[in-house]
């Protein structure tokens, strides 16, 4: 029986869905499991979705990332805890985080997983290769703790049982002397998911025509739950900001549905959604590559289809 | 004053991937070799920094099999970076075992007062050797930034972090940066930059010298293979609300995305 540390995240005083997925399944396993919840959080959320322990710290530093303060009271928490295995999201955080503290406990990290498999003190962990080109499996050697990041929406994630409670242990380490200020935060103005999280996407490319046009993919996302990315093409063009950039040197996605419009399909893009799991392509280009990825086509006028389309999902959601 | 670069050499986007029969790994015959895109923003800043501070100096490093590695440290050479170091290395090192690396070379040059790197490579995405190098070198990072400032004794840097944030970061100085796009704009390297960097002497380090045991890698990566088939597209038909009606009936009912 090993022991499994998740870092646990929150969101407006709410667990993140990739923290419950991976509460979840770190409960399936069987191992105890013991959630590390940094800064004014109600970690006792943990406990509703398999942590039987939580290590937690209210200390007002840890409610802006600081990699130094995270990395040394991370580390003092899996030495503390005695976890073999550390999991965490594949987030701004997480991805910043594992490796510093890998280094600093010469652990092994894997980062960016889609599949996992823990039998015993075996971990498996499969990952994407040359964006997305291949994929191939990880396996740990000459290490004690197994450290993994996994991308958002690989999981399959259960309603939370309130009923279930944990051990709520408060975390004392020696904080280090700090070389990192953060001087200040400038929060993103979307109230939606970060699109590495989102379960729905919507994304427009050149085909849009000018930046306006946006505005009609942000009613369909509205309706449908949505966050809405970009191409390269467009971000480069001045029409959207760059965070919204889906593609190899923008954000690597995993929703359940990508809806492309005006998309022709490079590349440098599909690199960033192939891992969607239903793409839908809407192009008036019947040869753009993007038809060659999708699940569903509609080849015509995206000035006509979008709006269509949003009238559609309006009744059909409102059931 | 030296600024240290880490670049990594990648397969080229365009690179069609094949597997090797025991899927050990990727065939690298016939693939096109290039400097990993967010390193190019690291070379840039570096030259930059360079620039603004003319008793700075930019050294180019990289591990690898040197025949390949050392062509990123020409093109960072033709950039502007005044020295570059190859560390001999074999294919695919892991990680913490590169990271170790790179940091005994800066070390073993005496330190740096700036390690610039890219956010991430885009062969493995794994976005984990810049904060393991700022680790074996007792100094702070940022990664994912995308604005930079120098000052005497700090760094003022902005990181992109998840959902459109932006954080104002300072670090004290030495520190290490991982560049975002959006950093800065890369320079073209100038025919007198390229022919320059033809003739420059690359120092060479062998791997093997920097006592660190190759056998005591943690993570090791196999049974490569390529994505499932997934079948051809299924085009809908029929004017706009018709397609339109089918594609949410199809979400809903037979791919149950809705």
């Amino acid at each position: 029986m090993s022991k499994i540390l998740v870092f646990t995240e929150f969101q407006n005083g709410k667990i993140k869905r990739s923290s419950q997925e991976l509460l979840q399944f770190a409960a399936s396993t069987g191992n105890t499991v013991v959630a590390l919840a940094l800064g004014t959080t109600d970690g006792a959320q943990a406990a509703h979705h398999g942590a039987s322990e939580v290590l937690f710290s209210n200390d007002a530093g840890f409610n802006s990332y600081n990699p130094e303060l995270f990395a040394s009271a991370t580390a003092e928490a899996i030495q503390k805890s005695g976890a073999e295995v550390v999991l965490g999201s594949a987030s701004s955080t997480g991805k910043d985080l594992f490796p510093r503290v890998a280094a600093k406990i010469k652990a092994g990290v894997v980062s960016d997983g889609v599949e996992i498999k823990i039998t015993g003190s075996d971990v498996k962990v499969k990952k994407p290769f040359y964006s997305g080109k291949c994929f191939a499996t990880a396996t740990f050697e000459n290490t004690n703790v197994k450290m993994i990041l996994m991308r958002p929406n690989q999981l399959p994630v259960a309603a939370a049982d309130s009923s279930k409670s944990a051990t709520m242990t408060e975390l004392s380490f020696a904080k280090p002397n700090l070389k990192t200020i953060i001087k200040d935060i400038v929060k993103g103005t979307s109230e939606k998911l970060d699109l590495t999280e989102a379960n729905i996407i919507v994304s427009g490319g050149r085909g849009l025509k000018e930046a306006g046009n946006f505005k009609m993919l942000n009613d369909l996302a509205d309706v449908l739950g949505a966050t809405v990315g970009a191409t390269r093409a467009v971000v480069d063009a001045g029409w959207v900001s760059h965070s919204m950039q889906v593609g190899q040197t923008g954000k690597t996605v995993a929703p359940s549905l990508y809806i492309a419009v005006g998309v022709s399909g490079a590349i440098q893009h599909l690199a960033g959604m192939s891992g969607s799991k239903v793409i839908v392509a809407i192009n008036n280009d019947p040869n753009a590559p993007i038809f060659q990825k999708a699940t569903y086509g509609i080849v015509g006028d995206a000035f006509e289809i979008v709006p269509a389309l949003t009238a559609e999902f309006k009744k059909a959601l409102q059931h | 004053m030296k600024v240290f670069v880490c670049l990594k050499q990648v397969p080229d986007t365009e690179t069609k991937i094949k597997i090797l029969p025991d899927q050990s790994g990727i065939d690298t015959a016939g693939i096109k070799w290039v400097m990993n895109p967010y390193d190019e923003f690291a070379v840039e800043e570096a030259v930059k920094f360079k620039e603004k501070n003319p008793t700075a100096q930019v050294w180019a490093i990289t591990a690898g099999p040197k025949a390949r590695a050392v062509e990123v440290l020409r093109t960072a050479l033709a950039m502007g970076a005044d020295e570059a170091i190859v560390i001999n290395s074999a294919e695919n090192l892991d990680a913490i075992t590169t990271a170790e690396a790179l940091a005994k070379t800066i070390q073993a040059e005496g330190g740096a007062h700036l390690v610039m790197t890219g956010k991430m490579a885009i062969d493995n995405s794994q976005s984990s050797v810049p904060q393991m190098v700022a680790e074996f070198l007792n100094i702070p990072h940022t990664t994912v930034v995308s604005k930079f400032e120098a000052a005497p004794e700090s760094f003022t840097v902005e990181r992109d972090a998840d959902g459109g944030t932006k954080e104002v970061v300072q670090l004290m100085s030495p520190a290490l940066v991982a560049a975002n796009k959006g950093l800065n704009m890369p320079r073209y390297a100038s025919l007198p930059g390229i022919m320059k960097a033809k003739k420059k002497v690359i120092k060479e380090v062998e791997f093997s010298s920097l006592g660190i045991a190759a056998t005591e890698q943690k993570v090791k990566y196999a049974s490569y293979e390529l994505p499932a088939e997934k079948p051809a597209v299924k085009l809908l038909t029929g004017d706009a609300t018709a397609q339109a009606a089918a594609l949410v009936l199809a979400l809903r009912n037979e791919a149950k995305v809705i």
